[in-house]
């Protein structure tokens, strides 16, 4: 498993962590729980946070990374947070904070736990060293398979020297070869 | 239509059949606990979430019994060839495999959900009723215990615990703990981007199943969901209701009694349980079996051929096996299509460099002194895939993209053998054959098999038997220009020649229709996604309704 990304497979499971603290606060809302307008309001608040803070992926070290849709915006605003949201030491460290609450209450224990192991896989991507990196349009670089029909025509003519040098001296052939200025290499 | 219908009817019966048959048991068993008289008292307990939360616990162990199905791998390719005389509409749907288990997957992902937020709204409310929270009529039903006579309705027998630490001290709460997060895990590792760039992740992962089966059987035990147990004299519930004072005073109204039933879910995955295990002890055995290594090649651009032997190995054109290597990883097995006919003594797997397993092994072939043999190698299969059909047509196209070709080589050279002793199951007439591919280097260890085609067909005067078409999709310009007046392409040395760019598709079919107008054509793609449903479109354009004429069949390899 040499390969592997550890950070791409914690943020699958961080991101449906999100959503299950979240459905799990929206339950103990509905259901009028014990305890439901201080815990309710809290795990749906982390929830939120989590979500938006997985949803754009990181580009990948190696390979082409898939964006989620309409991620851009999302990966604008996690990129400003700068060397918080860039480790992944600060992300093992939040989501481990942030599951704890979860865990008082029975509608969002699902959502505590499974928000503590993409906590701890994302602990094992930052021991790996790996962080998170935005995903930003690039401009379209030219492929390789363009053909190389139309190049821009030289504006230029090649350094040369001037007409009398460059006459054909046949009675002195040696004394007529020149050092060229520039140096020209065959492509 | 009429083509949507040849190709993808039989897909959608199934699938017709399956919804219809979860939504009967949604149903059934929503009204029987919401209508029941028997759940009537429970119901006063817990409202409407007590049939929310056993609808889909019906429809979880229809599709928990369904989903081990799908993936017996062995038991498929035996069905298979059971079907040979039922036609290849039937055997096509096998093929679909994976896809159906994927669409069970969703669906017990999505009842998983609504049962454990119904049974979440349970478990508190049986709690409030047990601290006296609600009306008289539920603080009495709650008080009923385990004693002499009576039976408790409300499992929750303490007053001072909380919902969570009632989950996590009965079977069914903890069970479903468990195997709720055994699914939540094996579905965010079997995610696509997951799957396709870290397989073993995916698969190591996957094997929480056995912790969810197991956790499943035991998930019902524990007697939790109570109904009322005929009395005598009966207890009259409607009458009894509002009189909760004097149970057990009055006579129309003894005390209610409760029984809970005993666990289900072991009827249904039972069954497919055995089979699986059947299965992987196949495995097993087949792994167990030795293999030798008759030659071993390496080509170009990093592909691997091995000429294997193994006793009593019996295999059709166009089948894969998977190969398992324990120098490299003791649990993992990666298929691969064989490229040699069954007409030859040994089967050949060509192996592209894609992966970790993949390097691994060229690494440690590569590594080997000479005349050696390799690694031991264990071999599951062969497992049969729709190239078996291309016989069955009398006329065939058949595309491979880049390495997909494969399966493509081992029908080639079954021609070819089958030409030479003229076997007259052979019903094919015409075949077709388009490869595509980006770059030029590897052509050759499959130009060198075509090379041969070549001159056996033109020594034999069957020209016309095989057109190729050989697509190089990466082209460069220097190559167009500069050979375009030779007689034999230079690529691959090839007296048909090599084209550049993409196949026009819409050109290719006119052709194929125009040469073979009364035909039945089977389309054969192994390759990416999209090229499938451009031919897909194109075999739905270019067939006629009319039994007459030329109807296209498009069959896919996926694995």
């Amino acid at each position: 498993m040499g390969k592997i990304e550890w950070a791409m497979w914690a943020n699958e499971q961080a991101l449906a962590s999100g959503l299950i603290l979240l459905t799990g606060g929206i339950v103990g809302v509905a259901g009028q729980f014990r305890g439901w307008p201080f815990a309710a309001y809290i795990i749906s608040a982390a929830g939120v946070f989590v979500c938006l803070l997985e949803y754009p992926r990181s580009k990948r070290a190696k390979g082409t990374s898939v964006e989620r849709t309409g991620q851009y915006c999302f990966t604008v605003c996690v990129k400003s947070f700068g060397p918080l949201t860039r480790n992944y030491y600060v992300r093992a460290f939040l989501h481990a904070a942030i599951c704890v609450p979860g865990g008082f209450m029975l509608a969002t224990v699902l959502g505590c736990v499974c928000l503590g192991i993409a906590s701890l896989i994302y602990l094992a991507a930052a021991i790996r060293g790996e962080h998170w990196e935005p995903v930003l349009p690039q401009k379209e670089t030219t492929r390789k398979t363009d053909p190389v029909s139309v190049r821009n025509p030289p504006e230029m003519p090649p350094p040369r020297p001037p007409p009398e040098v460059r006459r054909k001296r046949v009675d002195d052939l040696e004394g007529a070869a020149y050092d060229n200025p520039i140096p020209v290499s065959d492509k | 239509m009429g083509n949507w219908i040849i190709n993808n009817g039989l897909t959608s019966f199934i699938l017709v059949v399956w919804m219809g048959i979860n939504l009967f048991l949604f149903v059934w068993f929503y009204q029987l606990y919401d209508l029941g008289d028997d759940f009537f008292y429970t119901r006063h307990l817990l409202g409407s979430a007590l049939p929310w939360a056993r609808a889909p616990a019906a429809v979880l162990n229809f599709n928990c019994m369904l989903i081990l199905l799908p993936v017996c791998r062995n038991l498929l390719s035996l069905l298979r060839g059971s079907f040979v005389c039922c036609g290849r509409t039937m055997r096509k749907q096998l093929d679909k495999n994976l896809s159906f288990h994927k669409l069970v997957a969703y669906m017990i992902a999505l009842m998983t959900a609504v049962h454990t937020v119904a049974h979440l709204l349970n478990v508190e409310w049986f709690n409030n009723s047990r601290r006296g929270v609600y009306d008289e009529l539920s603080t009495a039903l709650s008080n009923l215990s385990d004693s002499e006579n009576t039976t408790f309705l409300n499992p929750v027998r303490r007053i001072d615990i909380t919902p969570t630490y009632f989950v996590f001290t009965t079977i069914a709460g903890l069970t479903g703990v468990i195997i709720t997060l055994a699914l939540i895990l094996i579905i965010t590792s079997s995610m696509e981007v997951i799957r396709r760039s870290y397989f073993e992740v995916f698969w190591y992962t996957h094997h929480l199943f056995v912790i969810f089966f197991i956790g499943l059987v035991f998930h019902g035990a524990g007697f939790i969901v109570r109904r009322q147990k005929k009395t005598n004299p009966p207890h009259n519930f409607t009458f009894c209701k509002d009189r909760s004072d004097d149970w057990g005073k009055i006579p129309e109204c003894p005390i209610p009694q409760f029984q809970g039933g005993p666990a289900q879910t072991w009827w249904w995955v039972i069954g497919p349980m055995i089979l699986y295990i059947c299965e992987r002890v196949l495995r097993f055995i087949r792994y167990m079996q030795t293999v030798q290594y008759r030659k071993i090649v390496m080509h170009p651009s990093k592909v691997l051929e091995l000429q294997l032997v193994k006793d009593g190995f019996k295999m059709e054109v166009g089948q894969y096996v998977f190969l398992n290597c324990p120098a490299i990883s003791q649990l993992e097995w990666h298929p691969f299509t064989m490229t040699s006919a069954p007409e030859e003594d040994f089967f050949s797997v060509h192996i592209r460099s894609a992966g970790d397993w993949t390097d691994k092994l060229i690494d440690i072939v590569q590594n080997l002194p000479e005349g050696a043999q390799g690694p031991k190698m264990g071999v599951d299969g062969p497992f049969g895939t729709a190239s078996e059909d291309v016989f069955d047509y009398e006329v065939s196209m058949l595309v491979g993209a880049g390495i997909g070709v494969t399966p493509f080589a081992s029908i080639l050279k079954s021609i070819w053998y089958k030409f030479k002793i003229s076997n007259s199951k052979l019903r094919t007439r015409k075949i077709y054959f388009y490869w595509l591919c980006r770059e030029t280097h590897a052509f050759e260890w499959f130009s060198d098999l075509l090379q041969v085609l070549e001159k056996e067909m033109e020594e034999r005067g069957m020209g016309n038997f095989l057109t190729y078409k050989l697509y190089l999709t990466g082209w460069d310009q220097n190559l167009v220009r500069v050979h375009f007046e030779e007689d034999k392409d230079v690529v691959t040395g090839l007296k048909q020649k090599t084209h550049y760019g993409r196949p026009a598709w819409d050109k290719e079919f006119e052709q194929v229709r125009k040469e073979n107008p009364t035909s039945v054509v089977g389309t054969f793609l192994c390759g990416p996604a999209v090229l499938a449903k451009v031919l897909e479109k194109k075999c739905a354009k270019y067939s006629d309704v009319d039994p007459r004429k030329t109807k296209f069949y498009f069959n896919k390899e996926n694995f």
